[in-house]
């Protein structure tokens, strides 16, 4: 009974504007305008495109069947951008590794699963390099992965300028293993029901996303990167590594962009030269969009996930519309990026007025 | 002594990283071209075709084929040195300007042709000026972002790498548009008058871009605008404190980087005669960059030189030739650019010489040598 005189008397309105200005004041605060939006354009959607079916459940895990391997990049980019760097390499990263599968898979004839092994191990050594370049040679992160991007572009066309389509069988069992929901669905026109499903690399995408977000809050290293994020004087002034951090997280998110190119591979089996265009971008953008900041120091790794639906959202929209030109994600993305960034710049101007 | 004073001289000059590029490049394509079976000097060989009354030879098409690098560099040397980052929207800002100028110059008519443009509805300086404002505009918005909002130049530019390339398919519908008019390819190509001979005797770019640079150097000689964007490069803030405007001086430099990035477009998309928004000034930002740091610029801003980031974009383009001529396939190219980069950035940190001490010293240790054998004994004796 307690709990109920305490729910309607007046303080518990102010108990619960305590509870969210702690957790979504400060820092938060971005990611909380991004949850809004995408809940804001999901019912918009929702409403205007009922009969087109899109606030059903298979609308919504049909996002994330597309867009597994950017939820991943996403988080990785968020944890890049926290500690105060950037990592531009990452969609020609996906390109390559979608390469090396395809090539030694289907002309070399190596096992899937060695394959995975290898393709992970060349991601480390990538973000190791990557890594090295920018926390001991000091050179602008920004420089060392735009070589890095052009770097994996151009491998890619060495290792085959050709398209090559997988047909490995256990890969293909991995990419067409599906996991059924048993409620959701709706009928479609022709009196099927359709019934929601999510593919195995939207699970494996979710587990690495919890498995880095625990990271992030809870292991040690997870804290220096947001300390060395937030003031790197400070931080090596507190005693922490900072040039071994910064190295971590580019070998951390070369694992990530190695794991997303795994993911890719598997939504859509094969390698080309121009495979994953422009995902660096929408990487970039979803982790700003879900609160990270460009400072460094301020981000949230789950908040990186909103960042993919609202954008994945806004492609659903102009899909939907079928009448706008094929140019308008891109305008789009590029001006909530822009309005994100703004909005960014404000808030840490009036955060230092009120310092 | 004053030999290797004169030598010490010659190794500091500015100058002296970015010719020595330029010489292992051309003497790379030396190799080559002998191992192909050609002669080591067909390189320098220019001679005149008749009909067109145009000069033609392999050192006339890496200056032409490099003019937009030229231009393009020396806008983002002035970037580089003044933000100390750089402007990676070019390729978009180009294509933009260059869909803008046709959208123009076809108003109207464009959907109703087939995106062709048969005749010019509005005068050809009317599109051009139109490009040439739109470079301008998007170097307003990346001044805003950086100089008033505070945010760092490859972020600010960023938001137009994505979007302006969106923006120019908007703007062109998504088609690639085409200019039938003979005049519009004279820019990106040879003038040609009534008998179909070329009266300047060398293609055009090559006059726009040594148009464009003696332009930015005579600015930059004859008015204090290039110590000013060296002053803000080396220290924002001091330079505020010395009276110093600096948020005019990022905006004055970011235009300027978008008006060349403009005309940089214009002379693209006029090579083609069309624009193709998903391949025109594709990948461009790299080479800029690269053009700069080839110039013996540090890419942490400071001190510049023009005629460095000029000479690093002809050696650009030369060892894309070489690579070409090695039968290397442009997806592939990007792949020894980053190696260059990479190279170069290495060479430039001021890390390498603390992490290669480290590295001797460790070997050294390792194989027991004692360090005393290896001091100057010049040393010993002033101790």
């Amino acid at each position: 009974m307690t709990n109920l005189t305490t729910m309607d008397s007046p303080s518990f309105g102010a108990h619960l504007w305590r509870v969210t200005r702690a957790r979504f004041g400060g820092n938060n605060f971005l990611l909380l305008i991004t949850i809004i939006l995408f809940a804001g354009m999901y019912l918009f959607g929702s409403v205007v495109y009922s009969s087109k079916n899109f606030g059903t459940l298979n609308s919504f895990f049909d996002m994330l069947n597309s867009n597994s391997a950017l939820i991943v990049l996403a988080a990785g980019m968020t944890m890049v951008l926290i500690s105060g760097g950037i990592d531009i390499s990452v969609g020609a990263q996906i390109a390559m590794y979608c390469m090396m599968f395809a090539y030694f898979m289907e002309h070399q004839f190596v096992n899937a699963y060695v394959m995975i092994l290898v393709v992970l191990i060349t991601g480390i050594v990538f973000g190791l390099i990557q890594g090295v370049l920018v926390a001991y040679f000091d050179i602008q992160p920004f420089i060392v992965t735009l070589a890095g991007m052009f770097l994996a572009r151009g491998m890619t066309a060495m290792i085959s300028p050709q398209t090559i389509s997988i047909t490995n069988k256990d890969f293909m069992a991995l990419a067409k293993f599906q996991i059924k929901f048993p409620f959701g669905g709706y009928t479609n026109a022709a009196g099927v029901y359709q019934q929601p499903f999510i593919y195995l690399h939207v699970v494996l995408a979710l587990v690495a996303l919890i498995a880095l977000y625990m990271v992030m809050t809870w292991s040690k290293f997870g804290r220096s990167v947001y300390a060395v994020g937030g003031s790197e004087q400070s931080a090596k002034l507190m005693g922490l590594n900072v040039r071994r951090t910064k190295m971590m997280v580019y070998v951390v998110n070369g694992f990530l962009a190695a794991f997303a190119g795994f993911l890719f591979c598997l939504f859509s089996p094969g390698g080309a030269v121009e495979k994953a265009p422009a995902y660096e971008m929408y990487a970039i953008a979803a982790a700003v969009i879900g609160g990270a900041m460009f400072t460094g120091g301020v981000g949230n790794i789950l908040g990186s996930v909103f960042g993919v639906l609202v954008q994945s959202t806004i492609i659903k929209f102009v899909n939907f519309n079928g009448t706008l030109s094929n140019g308008w994600p891109e305008v789009i993305r590029a001006a909530i990026m822009s309005f994100f960034i703004i909005l960014q710049s404000v808030f840490t101007y009036v955060r230092k007025r009120r310092e | 002594m004053s030999e290797t004073n004169v030598l010490k001289k010659i190794v500091r000059n500015r100058m002296f990283f970015p010719l020595v590029c330029l010489a292992l490049v051309l003497i790379i394509n030396m190799i080559v071209t002998a191992a192909q079976g050609g002669s080591p000097l067909s390189f320098f060989e220019v001679r005149m075709i008749a009909e067109t009354g145009t000069l033609a030879g392999p050192l006339i098409t890496i200056l032409n084929r490099a003019s937009e690098l030229v231009i393009l560099a020396v806008g983002m040397t002035l970037v580089v040195s003044c933000t100390k980052g750089a402007d990676i929207s070019v390729g978009s800002v180009m294509v933009l300007s260059g869909a803008v100028s046709i959208w123009f110059l076809g108003f109207g008519q464009l959907q109703a042709n087939n995106y062709h443009v048969s005749e010019y509805v509005v005068p050809y300086v009317v599109g051009l000026l139109a490009a040439l404002i739109v470079g301008g505009i998007c170097g307003l918005w990346h001044g805003f972002l950086v100089a008033k909002l505070k945010i760092q130049p490859m972020i600010a530019t960023l938001i137009l790498l994505i979007g302006g390339r969106g923006i120019a398919k908007v703007v062109a519908n998504g088609q690639i548009n085409h200019v039938d008019v003979p005049s519009y390819r004279w820019l990106g190509n040879t003038i040609q008058n009534a008998d179909g001979v070329n009266p300047l005797l060398l293609p055009t770019p090559i006059f726009v871009a040594a148009f464009v640079v003696l332009v930015a150097a005579l600015l930059l000689k004859f008015t204090a605008l290039g110590m000013n964007i060296q002053s803000v490069g080396i220290n924002d803030r001091s330079s505020r404190i010395l009276g110093l405007n600096s948020v005019r001086i990022i905006f004055t430099v970011f235009v300027i980087c978008g008006v060349c990035a403009a005309i940089a477009g214009m002379i693209a998309t006029s090579r083609i005669s069309s624009v193709d928004t998903q391949n025109v000034g594709k990948m461009i930002e790299l080479d800029a960059i690269l053009a700069v740091a080839l110039g013996g610029n540090s890419l942490a801003g400071g001190r510049f030189s023009l005629a460095g980031s000029v000479i690093g974009a002809v050696t650009i383009q030369t060892l894309t030739t070489v690579l070409y001529s090695l039968s290397v396939s442009p997806d592939q190219l990007p792949f020894f650019k980053a190696i260059v980069v990479i190279i170069i950035v290495i060479l430039q940190s001021p890390q390498l010489r603390p992490l290669l001490d480290k590295g001797v010293a460790r070997v050294k240790n390792l194989f027991g040598i004692n360090k005393q054998l290896f001091t100057d004994p010049q040393e010993v004796n002033q101790s």
